[in-house]
């Protein structure tokens, strides 16, 4: 029932470099940013991150791009970080864009234990080169893949030390998606409370979908 | 793009905003529709972060870090606003579930396909949501400047990546409002002080003229 919390440090230890992470946030907004000083801090290499955006400079996962930590972005947009896009046009790292909602259900199928999807969104733009376009009842579809990852790192709003989580508003975002669709998910929260404090209707991500837990700052 | 411009934009747009629908504002001009919502409805606005039912940001120093639009500025909850996360957004957003969007535009064309996520060589900001609210929203107004550095941005095929295959339901300009169908654009409205001649010098797409072209309205 109770489980230990580890340190950020030894969080980002366990986050080897050339790894494949998930990060949840929306312009940085329920982004675990302990989790991502303590990768800045290791000084993380070869990173494949993948989310909804680079945020800002200096900002969030910002500070993974600027520290050099990344190899390749797999996200919806780029547009309000002008280090992601320095670097992507120098080749220093790889960007490839996914419409956010197709980026959703590509985590969500990974999690989920499906293939991929069929999504009407992409359809004769950019997004369809190279992939496959499905007829279903007259309407074309493209099938994307499931997205899976090495890691998760996700912010809660409250965790117990059973692990189990709630979010909070708009920092919700990614989040329970993301938890269901890695290997190892490390997940930060704001608060944590002893077990039994958050009812059962009240969790978002059963605890033992978490591997870890970063303990409160000392 | 001057004030005024962006005004008659925005008026003209909430004008087709209905009572008791779900719609979603992309940023920068189509956030200014919301200052003009005709009285006596009720919309309920989604942003695409996760929420339905948002307000103006709190007084300074009440704002929640939690609470935040697409831009990641601060925002509020109305009462009875419900919070969700990114794969329910898009269900509603794809789902047929969204009534309405407003998205910015680089260009339209004669088809009424929308080009808005990127000039290669130049701009690549990515898609964002725009691709998944063009393909699902029941109705995707473009709200944007007839005319941007000298060129009409109403072309008669795209020369921009586009954003979807599906034409957008109304676009809404400075100078006009348009409305794609099977023959090509149709010239609905004039801006104010805008001659039907006027508005045809701006366009580069050819344009459907039926009759007296009525003058846009700006106020309910």
């Amino acid at each position: 029932m109770h489980r230990k919390a580890i340190s950020a440090a030894e969080a980002a230890a366990l986050i080897t470099d050339g790894s494949s992470v998930m990060f949840g946030g929306f312009m940085g907004v329920g982004t675990p940013t302990r989790i991502v000083d303590a990768l800045v801090a290791r000084g993380a290499r070869d990173l494949t991150i993948i989310g909804n955006d680079t945020a800002r400079p200096g900002v969030a996962i910002g500070k993974l791009i600027d520290a050099g930590c990344v190899a390749k972005c797999i996200v919806s947009h780029i547009g309000t970080n002008p280090v992601t896009q320095k670097k992507m046009i120098a080749g220093e790292i790889e960007v490839d864009l996914v419409p956010q909602g197709t980026l959703a259900e590509r985590i969500r199928a990974a999690g989920a234990g499906l293939g991929g999807i069929l999504t009407p969104t992409g359809v004769g733009t950019r997004v369809d080169e190279g992939k496959q376009v499905i007829e279903l009842e007259g309407q074309s579809f493209l099938l994307e893949k499931a997205l899976p990852a090495d890691v998760a790192i996700i912010l809660a709003h409250e965790a117990d030390y059973n692990f189990n989580l709630t979010y909070r508003l708009t920092a919700t975002n990614f989040n329970p998606v993301m938890a269901l669709a890695a290997k190892l998910v490390i997940a930060e929260a704001g608060e944590i409370v002893p077990v039994g404090v958050i009812p059962p209707d009240a969790v978002r991500t059963p605890g033992i979908l978490v591997t870890h837990l970063v303990e409160r700052p000392r | 793009m001057s004030m005024e411009a962006k005004e008659i934009i925005a008026r003209r747009v909430a004008l087709e905003l209905r009572d008791n629908t779900l719609v979603n504002l992309g940023i920068g001009l189509p956030t200014l529709v919301a200052r003009y919502i005709p009285p006596g409805i009720r919309v309920h606005f989604q942003s695409e972060n996760g929420i339905i039912g948002f307000g103006a940001p709190p007084p300074e120093g009440m704002e929640d870090p939690n609470l935040t639009d697409a831009g990641g500025g601060f925002i509020s909850a109305m009462p009875g606003a419900a919070s969700f996360d990114s794969a329910m957004s898009f269900m509603l957003i794809r789902g047929g579930h969204l009534d309405m969007t407003v998205l910015g535009g680089l260009q339209v064309d004669a088809r009424g396909q929308l080009a808005n996520w990127m000039v290669p060589g130049k701009l690549v900001p990515g898609m964002g949501g725009a691709m998944d609210l063009v393909a699902g929203a029941r109705r995707v107004v473009v709200a944007m400047q007839h005319v941007a550095k000298g060129e009409s941005k109403i072309v008669p095929e795209l020369t921009l990546p586009p954003t979807a295959a599906r034409p957008v339901t109304l676009v809404v300009t400075d100078l006009a409002v348009l409305e794609p169908s099977a023959q090509g654009l149709i010239l609905k409205e004039c801006a104010p002080g805008v001659s039907v001649e006027a508005v045809r010098a701006a366009t580069a797409a050819p344009l459907i003229i039926r009759g007296d072209v009525p003058e846009m309205a700006l106020t309910p």
